[in-house]
């Protein structure tokens, strides 16, 4: 099983079971997770991305024999982005980034996030955009941040060819619509943690290709299980539920 | 429910089946857990009837091994229902239920707007009719007001736990909406009444503080994001006896809300109880009153 949506390092406003990564470690192979896709929770709010990339890119390599491939945090906003976007690809080796644009101060329109992609997309490298990571009407009162509107990805990515976009933490049932337009692109997939209403997967397998639905579960901030259930509830045959929780996303880090 | 049930079929390949493996749901003893739902509507379910509602979120319960689900507010999304919109969704619970009597129960949908109307309804569905519980009571006004108390006055004469719904919205609840604190203070007023705090106010953190110093008040996780922490702080504040298991669905589905519990460090025993165990206490006294199978 191959988790595209897991997290290392500390949430800034709770300790979670499985935030010290030797624990999660222990729990994702308790759960016989074979591969998970890692950011950091230090790429939110550090303004030192450089030091947050190191410090994921080491624990991937001292903690679980391989089971993590990081993804490292880029902001477009901060100067000498691109250094960042270096580092990632050709000192970390890593086949992707994770972008917060709701934390980091910009929409999709912005040229700073064109700019982004045109260069990742010449890199080969994954954008992971994560359209929030938690329930804004429970946000800590001083930490109020809006989710990402992905709507303009569509237009945004025609002129990249080459883009694989990953978004997550996003329910795309609460506008099908741009998801469809979104898929139609064949450059955008989307993991499951935030599908929501009852058998909402099946439901967004059904409105879009399966190939395009990864499993990601948005540990550890989430229970790991919901995820896990999600698929379980979709009632799938046993070829497309390993496509879900295995083969699309092995293709999407094979492309 | 137990580990080989729970993952059986959609990960039956090989490639999957390690993750059936890894999973441990069941409880020491082997026993399968009893699920019961305590928060289940018929919105947002293919079917143009309750009868076909109800098939469809009976199969996606079986998946899950959800053995019953309590009912409530039918189809209904209106902010403000009128006592005839109370009727007709009351209507089509009590078709869901009878169409799967052993799957599910229903429970009598109200509002402290309309106390005399409530009270007569609740005559209507739970006296005289199949329904066993009071709630979700959602509408109109915030539950801690007076006109509440002639509605929880009737529920205590026939025993019946009443689910309040709660939010606690960074932004702002909407106009009537009920917070833990007004269940806190309705409760007060009730010590003898079983309430559950729906929601426990989404943001969790808040609401199991308000509400741990008041006993005849249980903590319900349904109907949010499944953040790692919640049943667990649950359990540790109020103990388990006060936590309950409930999705939401249709909005919401039974996956994300029971990947809480079953995801959840503590003790199987404390499952137990949350999925399920609890909710049939609380019912215990009507469910025998009506002669129903627990």
């Amino acid at each position: 099983m191959i988790d595209v949506n897991v997290s290392l390092s500390r949430w800034p406003f709770r300790r979670l079971v499985g935030d010290e990564p030797d624990g999660l470690v222990a729990n994702l192979r308790k759960r016989n997770v074979g591969q998970a896709w890692a950011g950091t929770f230090d790429g939110i709010l550090h303004k030192d991305l450089s030091s947050a990339n190191e410090r994921l890119a080491s624990d991937c390599r001292r903690y679980g024999s391989g089971l993590f491939v990081p993804f490292g945090s880029i902001n477009p906003k901060l100067p000498d982005w691109q250094e960042d976007l270096r580092r990632c690809q050709e000192e970390h080796k890593m086949p992707g980034i994770r972008l917060h644009p709701n934390y980091h101060g910009y929409d999709l329109k912005d040229s700073a996030f064109s700019e982004l992609l045109r260069l990742s997309s010449s890199r080969r490298l994954i954008v992971q955009v994560a359209v929030r990571m938690e329930d804004e009407r429970t946000q800590h009162p001083l930490m109020r941040v809006a989710p990402v509107d992905i709507s303009p990805l569509a237009d945004v990515i025609k002129s990249e060819r080459g883009v694989r976009v990953l978004v997550l933490n996003w329910n795309p049932l609460e506008d099908l619509e741009t998801a469809q337009k979104l898929a139609s692109t064949g450059r955008v997939w989307f993991d499951i943690s935030m599908v929501e209403s009852v058998g909402g997967v099946a439901r967004l397998v059904q409105a879009i290709s399966i190939q395009q639905v990864l499993f990601g579960s948005h540990y550890p901030l989430f229970y790991f299980e919901s995820a896990l259930l999600k698929v379980r509830e979709g009632g799938f045959a046993e070829a497309e539920a390993r496509a879900i929780l295995e083969d699309n996303a092995r293709r999407l880090l094979g492309t | 429910m137990n580990r080989r049930t729970l993952l059986k079929g959609a990960f039956a390949s090989l490639a999957v089946a390690r993750a059936e493996e890894a999973q441990n749901y069941a409880l020491e003893s082997g026993r399968p857990f009893r699920i019961w739902d305590d928060h289940c509507h018929l919105g947002s379910i293919p079917g143009d009837t309750p009868e076909e509602r109800m098939t469809a979120l009976v199969r996606w319960a079986d998946r899950l091994g959800i053995e019953r689900l309590l009912l409530s507010q039918g189809y209904c999304t209106a902010l403000h229902p009128t006592p005839a919109q109370f009727q007709e969704e009351n209507d089509r619970v009590m078709r869901a239920v009878h169409r799967f009597p052993d799957r599910s129960f229903g429970s009598v949908y109200l509002s402290p707007a309309y106390p005399e109307f409530s009270v007569q309804e609740f005559n209507r569905c739970v006296r005289d009719g199949p329904m066993v519980c009071i709630g979700e009571v959602e509408a109109d006004k915030p539950c801690s007001v007076p006109e509440m108390d002639l509605i929880v006055e009737r529920a205590a004469t026939m025993q019946v736990p009443i689910l309040q719904h709660t939010w606690l919205k960074i932004g702002g609840n909407e106009p009537g909406e009920s917070t833990p604190y007004d269940v806190v203070a309705l409760a007060k007023r009730h010590p003898d009444v079983p309430f559950v705090c729906v929601h426990t106010g989404g943001d969790w953190e808040r609401g199991i503080r308000i509400i741990r110093d008041t006993k005849n008040v249980s903590a319900e996780i349904a109907g949010s994001n499944p953040t790692s922490g919640f049943v667990e702080m649950a359990v540790r504040e109020l103990g388990a006896e006060r936590v309950i298991y409930g999705s939401d669905v249709g909005g919401r589905s039974f996956a994300s809300q029971l990947g809480k519990v079953l995801g959840a460090e503590i003790p199987d025993s404390a499952k137990e109880l949350i999925l399920g165990g609890n909710l049939r206490r609380l019912l215990t006294p009507i469910l025998r009153a009506k002669g129903y199978r627990l």
